[in-house]
């Protein structure tokens, strides 16, 4: 998908920043121009993701989950298995690079389960780069053990205590940071979302799912799938799980949003579902919000998907009904959290549970010879003690 | 072109900008007006925002208590409507974008008209965003008000050759709120726009004393002030307006004061 020169996807995305903000992010946009083409850019950040990261991750075909559940064949592409378990190091370690070549010495960035945050903090102890990460301080509390993991990796974490203390919070001081300290910082923003460039470049350094997805389909199955589901809170796995099959019109586009109590409920977090358009953290796209634009304090189980908007491209995708958004309440993810962990022995991470519990109930509606990927996001340790507690178990991390 | 150019043709101008519904109407209301009664050149109000990411604790926290008492746009509208019946200093919005593109940009822009607003700033809108909404505030005869920053240097002119009522010029990197040291060469931004542009253009961020308020006036046309009030109420709640009024005095007359100014009790 194109983007002109504000980075528009349709009406979405654009830059919605202070003034203060704006030379930095032109500086960020002019390096990635001139890196993104540059083979020895490319050389070592593939090589990062090959050798550090574990790419290319694995296609599998859940044989046993396809065979229960009597529809479609399943694969599930696991970016479970990435150093630091989840998509996110894909973006962080081309973000991190870039950085490095710009000349900056610091990371910040913000995070809502820790993924993010581990993978940033990993990076920069990786590189060398002093990091900071913003962490609400609800979240710091659902997720400790991510908060002990980025403190081990040499990272500051900074409990968040303002507005609702979760994921967007995080967003917003993160980009407070940002204004007091431009000249040797980079924000490493973790998903699609936010400033031009920031989706563009999260999305090309995300699309490497799809673009390994695709050939990894091909040559097992000899033809391309018949559906891709994904998690969205900002968007980043799913963008990049969409991004290669975006052209081929056969293939159905699958975003799972997390539904948190229900749609009809005020607790969910359920952005294109719920939202309308609007304009926040520096793109214009759709947002969970009151009658006067106030954004809503949003709710799902799931740290990394509790996030009141959505990124600007996958709005687009939505507005021209390229992909679909579907709402997954916590029930329906606690569920197949279980469901997966006990039929294929892999613990996903609650986000990634949202798009299983799709898959769970788009398979039996599909026949045998159909075939769906669901993108496994990330590894579900990091919940195991919330997930315990919503069952109501209080276990020890 | 608005009320804005007569908020400086009194000497350097002293610019205090207050939160609606911090913490009820009827409290801005008695501040507006005794900022106005003791020297405040224009007002800045506030429209309250959930999340205002430009914002230091201080405003971050007026913020929430106001939305939290209930404030909303309409009722800061009808607030205006009453106030202008006896207040004519010149007044300009300051918000988000979302508060304004939520309640749908033309009917906001149309209602500050009507209630005798005149003019808008929206510090989450830079230059190349800000069509959407200055050309709308051009068709009402309302001042989009442009913002320039420490790091905007190529920038400058390019801002300040399309700017309307007056430029706000932001001191230092960062959010709002108070700051012991401003060092930001701040004379040769000034300089840079004069070059650009015969709008007048007033410095703010981190102002919060009078030396400070001279210091910065002495080097553009005038200071504006956030925090040091929103501070005072949140000190004295429904009691601010008159500590408001002696702040604003002191600072006003700092402002204009050629001797050294007394220290006042930080």
């Amino acid at each position: 998908m194109s983007t002109d020169k504000k980075g528009r996807f349709g009406i979405h995305g654009g830059q919605y920043i202070p003034e203060t903000l704006m030379n930095a992010v032109i500086e960020l946009e002019e390096a990635y121009e001139h890196y993104k083409n540059d083979p020895e850019f490319n050389r070592e950040l593939t090589e990062l993701l090959d050798e550090y990261a574990g790419r290319p991750s694995r296609l599998y075909y859940a044989e046993k989950m396809t065979k229960d559940l009597g529809g479609a064949k399943i694969y599930l592409k696991r970016e479970d298995l990435n150093h630091t378990g989840s998509h996110k190091i894909n973006n962080v370690l081309g973000q991190a690079l870039l950085a490095k070549k710009m000349g900056k010495t610091r990371l910040i960035a913000e995070t809502g389960a820790g993924q993010h945050g581990v993978a940033t903090a990993t990076a920069a102890a990786l590189m060398g780069m002093e990091c900071v990460v913003f962490m609400g301080e609800e979240d710091t509390k659902r997720q400790a053990l991510n908060v002990y993991r980025m403190r081990l990796l040499g990272s500051e974490v900074i409990p968040v205590t303002s507005g609702t203390a979760t994921l967007k919070d995080a967003v917003s001081e993160a980009m407070r940071e940002w204004t007091t300290r431009i000249d040797d910082t980079h924000y490493c923003l973790g998903s699609v979302m936010g400033p031009h460039p920031f989706p563009t470049i999260v999305r090309d350094f995300q699309a490497v799912i799809s673009r390994e997805s695709r050939a990894q389909i091909l040559e097992k199955e000899g033809r391309l799938p018949d559906a891709i589901v994904a998690c969205v809170g900002g968007g980043s796995n799913a963008i990049g799980s969409f991004y290669h099959y975006i052209n081929d019109e056969g293939v159905k586009l699958i975003g799972c949003e997390a539904a948190g109590r229900g749609i009809d409920t005020f607790e969910t977090a359920a952005t294109v579902n719920t939202g309308k358009l609007g304009i926040f953290h520096g793109m214009k796209s759709y947002f969970c919000q009151d009658e006067y634009g106030q954004i809503a304090p949003v709710y799902s189980i799931s740290a990394g998907l509790d996030y009141p908007g959505v990124g600007p491209e996958h709005a687009h995708l939505h507005d021209i009904h390229r992909a679909e958004y579907v709402p997954v309440t916590d029930d329906e993810a606690v569920d197949a959290f279980e469901y997966l962990s006990r039929t294929e022995g892999i613990i996903p991470a609650i986000e990634s549970a949202h798009a299983v519990a799709h898959a769970i109930k788009l398979a039996p509606t599909m026949s045998k010879d159909q075939i769906i990927i669901v993108t496994i996001s990330g590894r579900g340790d990091k919940d195991c003690a919330a997930i315990a507690r919503y069952r109501g178990e209080d276990i020890n991390e | 072109m608005s009320n804005i150019k007569k908020a400086f043709e009194n000497g350097k101008a002293f610019i205090a900008f207050i939160t609606c519904g911090d913490p009820d109407l009827e409290t801005t209301g008695k501040a507006v007006r005794e900022a106005a009664k003791n020297g405040a050149d224009l007002i800045e109000l506030g429209i309250p925002f959930s999340d205002p990411t430009a914002e230091g604790p201080v405003i971050q926290g007026a913020n929430i208590r106001a939305l939290a008492g209930g404030i909303t746009t309409d009722k800061i509208f009808e607030f205006v409507k009453d106030l202008r019946k006896d207040v004519d200093v010149p007044m300009v919005f300051m918000t988000y974008a979302n508060v304004v593109f939520s309640y749908g940009i033309e009917r906001f822009v149309k209602t500050c008209k009507e209630i005798g607003m005149d003019g808008l700033i929206l510090p989450d809108i830079a230059f190349e965003e800000k069509e959407e909404f200055s050309e709308t505030c051009d068709k009402y005869c309302i001042d989009f008000i442009s913002l320039i920053a420490p790091t905007s240097r190529q920038r400058i002119a390019m801002i300040a050759k399309e700017a309307s009522g007056f430029l706000y010029i932001v001191s230092s990197l960062g959010v709002t709120g108070a700051r012991s040291e401003i060092n930001t060469d701040l004379a040769s931004m000034v300089e840079l726009v004069r070059e650009n542009t015969d709008i007048p253009c007033a410095i703010g961020f981190g102002i919060s004393t009078p030396q400070q308020a001279k210091k910065m006036a002495d080097i553009s046309d005038g200071a504006i002030v956030g925090s040091a009030i929103v501070k005072l109420l949140e000190k004295y709640g429904k009691e601010a307006p008159k500590y408001i009024g002696e702040y604003v005095k002191s600072m006003k007359d700092g402002m204009s004061n050629n001797s050294v100014p007394v220290e006042l009790g930080a």
